[in-house]
């Protein structure tokens, strides 16, 4: 546990340079600065590890990285998306606040391999604590000598920079991400182009999530395989799994991928005490909930979960014990997507109003029996119609939800109440 | 409206992004200029960033009302933010949320503290959890919520 990211975590100031280099922090740079490796090298070592990115679409970094036009002439830029915002995900802040050089590192190593001699990290507005904490780190960085231009006269500059946002869930989508950092809305933009050919101002960009860049440094040190080995196939590597919701310990665990969802379950404590396993929600809000007997039976790696029915996504595991009202629940899905729907897509903007209106009447006590088709209409009309993957998120959950606990839905339109709470406050059912 | 200080902060962003793309800082320059206007940001403030980013008024004002952290009318000396979304409502969010606003009524600090509902701040593993103008708390429960209001001024 916590070999990767979270290796600084359990030590004497986690964040600072002394504990980063004392865990042998920015030996992979300095040997980069040394002209010990080759850009092809280091993509040969992140292929190997099969580390995929972290940010909730899993695309391997590897091959990422490889697309970049790192021989062109002019400009290119490499950017980290630290604007973590999908409910249940909460990793990214603690990298930040408790192993920010793991980020830098990872980051500059970027820009070598890219041909990027400027980097932006993008922390979201609200992240004010882990702002200070990154920003403190590029201070003892830059005083050290290890970014900015010709370092240690190497010949090679980088120069990274923080950038924060100001509220918007729709700006970790990567393209919206560029435009905020334009200083313009964060409205997605149309792919392609994508960004490695047409990324920040115009130029060639490679955007990783912070775990991702995080966790270049100690592959690079171990090397490929060692990563590969701690994960399974198709999943190398360790992740970190927010582990929230209805749980004794609810914590964020660096564990290797392909753990069974129970030991996971019983690292954070279990359910709270008198109550059983209802659902999960594996990967974030976004993600398709599963039942609790599939839940326990799946593994914790991008394959297992795409066969439970859902995405391993960002790993954060939402976990719901028989407590929870399931109408209640998708409601507020719904209400998140409705809010933060950037209002760009037509089918986006108008559907995810649809489908947080129709929840709500529903839980108001005031739905109608055609209301279930009425939802799953609405969710197919908006998936795979929109410029980005918000309107997938947003729809994806309402099909599952309703597909595995219908018969919540249809108690709540007949009796105007909630089948779960009725059962908690004793009242009998009729 | 922006003060002098903040032209200075403001320029230390500029100096982040090429060279011509000064616009880059514009959601800094409003943060900065919300804070000099004691909260919230007018029509004065989004002209005065337009003129000091030397970006049209609409591209600005576009800025302003599409990120949720600028706020266009006078606000509390705090805004408490309390998370409802899902990992906080599963720990009892909705609930403490209502014993907040009923605090505040009877203790009528209506002026000194408000609260909005807000989406997932990124700290779930402290659900639940709020953040007051800067600043998070997590694990929260009746008996939290008591102390950090009464430690408010
Ligand atoms: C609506 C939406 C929100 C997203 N939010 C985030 C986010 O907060 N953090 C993140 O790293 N990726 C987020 N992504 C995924 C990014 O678009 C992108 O795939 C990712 O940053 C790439 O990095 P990776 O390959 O290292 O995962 C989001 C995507 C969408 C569609
Ligand atoms: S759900 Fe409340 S902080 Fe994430």
């Amino acid at each position: 546990m916590n070999e990767v990211c979270f290796k600084t975590i359990d030590q004497d100031n986690p964040h600072t340079l002394a504990t980063y280099k004392k865990n042998g922090g920015y030996q992979i740079w300095r040997e980069i600065l040394a002209g010990k490796w080759t850009p092809e090298k280091i993509i040969d070592e992140l292929k190997t590890s099969g580390l995929r990115g972290r940010g909730g679409a899993g695309f391997p970094t590897g091959l990422k990285w490889s697309f970049m036009p790192r021989n062109q002439a002019g400009q290119k830029f490499v950017v980290c998306n630290s604007d973590e915002g999908e409910p249940g995900t909460c990793k990214d802040r603690d990298i930040l606040r408790f192993n920010p050089h793991a980020v830098i590192e990872g980051m500059a190593i970027g820009g070598f391999v890219m041909g990027a001699t400027v980097g932006y990290n993008y922390i979201r507005g609200e992240f004010k604590e882990p702002f200070y904490r990154f920003e403190a780190a590029l201070a003892q960085a830059y005083e050290l000598g290890l970014l900015g231009k010709n370092i240690h006269g190497s010949g090679m500059s980088f120069d990274l920079y923080s950038h924060l946002g100001a509220g918007a869930y729709i700006c970790g989508e990567e393209t919206a991400l560029l435009e905020s950092i334009e200083g313009k809305k964060g409205q997605p933009r149309f792919k392609p182009p994508f960004p490695a050919n047409v990324g920040l101002f115009g130029k060639p960009t490679t955007i990783n999530n912070t775990e991702s860049f995080a966790s270049v440094p100690s592959i690079l040190s171990h090397g490929g395989q060692w990563f590969a080995d701690l994960g399974v196939k198709n999943s190398g590597g360790v992740k970190l799994f927010s582990v929230t919701g209805h749980v004794q310990k609810p914590a964020n665990f660096e564990v290797p991928m392909g753990i069974p969802f129970k030991d996971l379950l019983k690292m954070a404590g279990g359910v709270r005490s008198g109550r059983t396993l209802k659902a999960v929600i594996p990967g974030g809000s976004s993600t398709p909930v599963l039942t609790a007997e599939v839940a326990m039976n799946m593994t914790m790696d991008y394959d297992s979960i795409e066969h439970a029915g859902s995405m391993l996504g960002a790993g954060s595991v939402i976990v719901m014990d028989d407590s929870t009202c399931m109408v209640k629940a998708l409601t507020r899905l719904a209400h998140f997507y409705y809010d933060e729907s950037c209002g760009q897509c037509t089918p986006c903007r108008e559907g995810t109003g649809w489908l947080y209106r129709i929840l709500k009447r529903i839980i108001d006590g005031n739905g109608k029996a055609a209301d279930i088709d009425l939802l799953l209409s609405v969710q197919d009309k908006i998936i795979g119609n929109t410029i980005c993957a918000l309107g997938d998120a947003a729809a994806m959950p309402v099909e599952s939800f309703l597909r595995h606990f219908r018969d919540e839905f249809d108690h709540y339109i007949k009796h105007g109440k909630s089948i779960i709470e009725v059962k908690n406050s004793g009242e009998n059912i009729k | 409206m922006i003060s002098e200080k903040s032209k200075q902060t403001i320029d230390k962003w500029i100096a982040k992004y090429p060279k011509g793309q000064q616009q880059s800082a514009v959601m800094e320059a409003l943060k900065l200029s919300q804070i000099d206007n004691g909260g919230y940001l007018d029509k004065k403030c989004i002209e005065a960033v337009a003129d000091y980013l030397d970006m049209s008024v609409i591209s600005v004002a576009e800025v302003a009302t599409f990120y949720e952290n600028y706020n266009h009318k006078p606000v509390a000396k705090y805004t408490v933010r309390f998370c409802h979304n899902i990992s906080c409502m599963l720990n009892g969010a909705d609930n403490l949320i209502d014993y907040l606003e009923a605090k505040i009524n009877a203790e009528k600090l209506g002026e000194l503290v408000q609260v909005k509902k807000v989406e997932c701040l990124g700290a779930c593993v402290g659900a639940p959890m709020c953040q007051i103008n800067d600043d998070y708390f997590e694990n929260l429960n009746e008996q939290k919520i008591n102390e950090i209001i009464s430690g408010l001024k």
